[in-house]
């Protein structure tokens, strides 16, 4: 029993340090931590809109047209139907999350994949699987997610699946490359002369020296379908039954002139998020890569 | 000899970024050139011997490195202490260098021609007609084939050994005093290597220049050498005439660097009987490039009915230059490559005729070391789980396992508690002792080591192959060694098997080969091997056993 222990030790201490080296990197680069901060006070107020506002952003609370800071506890204003613009946000901070983490994740499960494949494999199995990539490449993203979701039916699961299919070919892309060059290295082929399956190589061996661009390039992503999921509210093809602050903007287009705060503030809140994604993506990248970082400075 | 120095290094201090492993990566380091000589500095990585050079040269990566104590005096004038516009005139045309790697030093873009031209255009002399009879004359001084018209090629039409003349070439354009060069053959072939040395030997010879030499190899240093500096950490232990360095050499470095040369006499050994454990027949590999939709794709022979046998004990080197195939013949027999013909019979079973799920089981019997220590450990995996992983994918429960890796571990010299660590906690060496042990990991009756040594220090290159020989001993292994170092393999193989453009030209006992070559390349591959007619010292191997016996007790 002493000797597990003993023998745990340095391990947990290494993943520490390196921990905290990776902490050490990011927060040398301020934006990052700007970034990461505003990031945080999104998710904290996504996380407690119920408790800031316990009726529904539907429900009418007061007249309409109510400017900015006019009325106490009404400090963004209403809308057109004298709905509470903070409530709104505050909801629209839980949808835009949502599909952002859960798209990214729809589109890394489906790019890993066929990124890992094509790499590892190579020949025709990547011939095939890249002309597929490039099928979807040549396809606008934004027409393909509105016909999309037009067929579907407009709702979050339909979003969500919408945004996932048009963004993953970067990702198998960027794993591809990762594997072929990876594939021809040492170790990988010190695993097969070891005897050990496809399967083990591509997960245990390759997948993990490929995550640190993977990362990356999905802090960046989530920002992209935020954006997208925006986008596609605006035009009416949000899920009806959600708050989101695209939808937001779309409703109050029509009377940007007489209320500016209506479409401004989820306009504000949409900028910042996105901002934030990136500069945190930035940050990551700074991190994970540190040689290429200190090479751009 | 007793010529005047044109260049004084005195004190000579150069810094380290904070965070290096020492404060100084040259410290208080004195020499001096002296017209007509060839001053060879030799040491291990990482011991400064570059950083003079580019000290020198005006080349550190200021300001993380940069010169903090004394002056590099040339012809009256101190280097360190001189403009930048300055340094550059005498770049080039007072000093010239030419560094490691053929390859990249030549602008793909560019002719040969304009190349060596822009060396005139910088300095601004010659008038254009002038410049152009020189740049031919000195492609013909180097040595390159049809000089009148090469100068209009580019760089990869040429050989490495080829660029490596045109690079001494543009060293040498405006006659300079100094010629500096920075392991010019380490790239190389070894019959390239020779041609190259006698190229810088006539030059020097001609122009009664200053060579200062700087390389790993004691080989080279004693085919070349008027006179040796040994450096290490930073330090010069020793200099002196080349003759007393190599024969009688005084510091313990420089005798424990010497003792680990590998001795080019091969010893006697007894012959191997028994049956073949692996018998390679009539094996063939082409590669095919770039088969496109509408082209044809490039065929490149690689193993053209190569044939060898292999028994129990049994080490079979594969020696040859670059491009021989020696890799494609190993990486065939792992079955990390598909053959296109013959068999690699082991035992009772065809190794070439297996593929996938049905190959899977045997590669146990048949295991690899790799060259480059660096890239052949997972940096995400930790020690232990890397060598135990082989055993592992064959059913091995995974606990059993890594109590056998941290065996493992202690078997090829390592503390067992190396297997909690991550292979970038390791040095060179090291890492190579832990592929060795993943390779044994799965009791292979055969090791197939593709050049396992190349890629490290002289010292710690007779570390590993003293391992490896024990090892093989010890547990009665069978094993390809290929290398292109000939030294290397006079001392660990009993067999040799000489490959040329895919083909073995040569096949028998190594000390037969060696005694009594027969084919015209075995010959000119034994002539090549630099140092050949110098011996190791007894005084440094005597050093060498006292050491290694003090180490036992």
């Amino acid at each position: 029993m002493a000797t597990t222990t003993a023998s745990e030790k340095p391990q947990r201490s290494a993943r520490a340090q390196a921990f905290a080296d990776f902490c050490k990197r990011f927060a040398r680069n301020k934006g990052a931590v700007v970034g990461l901060v505003i990031l945080l006070a999104v998710v904290l107020l996504a996380l407690i809109a119920p408790l800031l506002y316990p009726a529904s952003p539907w429900q009418m609370v007061q007249r309409p047209f109510l400017p900015p800071m006019a009325t106490e506890g009404f400090w963004f204003g209403t809308d057109t139907l004298g709905r509470d613009i903070g409530a709104g946000l505050a909801y629209g901070a839980r949808i835009s999350l949502i599909v952002g983490i859960v798209s990214t994740v729809v589109a890394l499960t489906i790019g890993v994949t066929i990124g890992a494949l094509a790499g590892y494999y190579g020949g025709y199995l990547d011939d095939a699987l890249m002309r597929f990539t490039e099928f979807f490449q040549t396809i606008p993203n934004f027409a393909l997610a509105i016909v999309l979701v037009a067929i579907f039916q407009p709702s979050t699961t339909s979003v969500i699946i919408a945004i996932g299919i048009v963004s993953w070919p970067p990702v198998a892309r960027l794993v591809r490359g990762e594997f072929l060059s990876l594939r021809s290295r040492e170790f990988v082929q010190a695993s097969i002369v070891l005897g050990q399956s496809n399967g083990h190589i591509i997960t245990r061996q390759i997948l993990p020296n490929t995550l640190s661009p993977v990362i990356v390039m999905a802090s960046l992503m989530i920002a992209q379908a935020i954006l997208l999921e925006s986008s596609l509210s605006f035009l009416g093809l949000g899920d009806p039954n959600t708050m989101s602050w695209g939808y937001m903007i779309g409703a109050a287009r029509t009377v940007i002139r007489q209320a500016w705060w209506m479409s401004f503030f989820p306009g504000v809140a949409i900028l910042l998020t996105v901002l934030a994604l990136n500069l945190v993506g930035e940050g990551l990248n700074d991190a994970l890569n540190p040689r290429l970082a200190r090479k751009g400075r | 000899m007793a010529e005047r120095a044109i260049l004084e290094v005195e004190n000579l201090s150069i810094s380290l970024p904070s965070g290096a492993d020492r404060p100084l990566a040259v410290e208080e380091i004195s020499f001096a050139l002296a017209r007509n000589e060839i001053l060879c500095v030799v040491g291990e990585s990482g011991s400064g011997k570059s950083m003079c050079a580019n000290a020198i040269m005006g080349l550190l990566p200021r300001p993380h490195v940069q010169p903090v104590g004394g002056t590099i005096r040339f012809e009256g004038e101190d280097l360190l202490s001189l403009p930048e516009s300055r340094l550059r005139d005498l770049r080039g045309s007072r000093i010239g260098m030419i560094f490691q790697e053929p390859m990249t030093a030549l602008n793909p873009l560019m002719r040969i021609g304009e190349q060596i031209d822009e060396v005139f255009d910088a300095h601004g002399v010659l008038s254009k007609a002038e410049r152009r009879a020189r740049v031919v004359e000195l492609l013909r001084d180097v040595g390159l084939p049809d000089p009148e018209h090469l100068g209009e090629s580019y760089p990869f039409r040429l050989s490495g050994g080829q660029r490596q003349r045109v690079m001494i070439a543009m060293a040498l354009a405006l006659e300079p005093a100094i010629l500096i060069a920075d392991e010019p053959t380490t790239a190389l072939d070894v019959t390239t290597q020779a041609q190259i040395l006698d190229l810088i030997k006539k030059l020097q010879a001609e122009h009664h220049m200053a060579v200062m030499f700087i390389t790993h190899d004691f080989g080279v240093v004693a085919e070349i050498a008027d006179r040796v500096a040994v450096m290490q950490y930073g330090k010069i232990v020793e200099m002196g005439p080349a003759e007393q360095v190599l024969n009688d050499p005084q510091h313990d470095y420089t005798r424990r660097l010497i003792a680990a040369v590998p001795q080019f006499e091969p010893p006697e050994r007894p012959q191997i009987e028994g049956p073949p454990l692996l018998s390679v027949k009539a094996l063939e590999k082409t590669y095919v490039t770039e088969r496109g939709l509408f082209t044809q794709g490039r065929r490149v022979p690689a193993a053209q009915e190569v044939s060898f046998d292999i028994r129990k004990g049994e080490t079979l080197g594969l020696v040859g230059e670059s491009g021989s195939g020696k890799s494609t013949v190993g990486r065939c027999i792992v079955r990390l490559l598909d053959t296109d013909g013959g068999e690699i019979r082991f035992g009772e079973i065809d190794l070439a005729g297996l593929k996938g799920k049905a190959l899977r089981p045997h590669r146990r019997h048949v295991q690899m070391i790799f060259q480059d220590p660096y890239a052949s450990l997972n940096p995400r995996s930790k020690v232990g789980t890397i060598v135990a992983e082989g055993p592992i994918a064959h059913g091995t429960p995974r606990a059993e396992a890594l109590a056998r890796a941290h065996e493992l571990l202690h078997l090829v010299g390592l503390d067992p508690s190396a297997a909690e660590r991550f292979p970038h906690e390791f040095s060179g060496g090291q890492r190579q002792r832990i592929g060795i042990a993943r390779a044994l990991a799965l009791e292979p009756e055969l090791l197939v080591a593709d050049e396992p040594v190349s890629a490290l220090d002289v010292s710690v290159q007779a570390q590993v192959l003293d391992l490896l020989a024990e090892i093989k001993q010890r547990l009665h292994l069978a094993m390809l060694f290929i290398t292109h170092d000939l030294r290397v393999a006079a001392q660990i193989c009993d067999n040799i098997a000489v490959m040329k453009l895919g083909r073995i030209v040569e096949y028998g006992p190594t000390r037969r080969v060696f005694d009594d070559p027969q084919h015209a390349y075995t010959k000119a591959l034994l002539a090549a091997v630099p140092g050949k007619r110098w011996s190791i010292p007894e005084v440094a191997l005597e050093h060498a056993r006292q050491h290694a016996r003090r180490v036992a007790s």
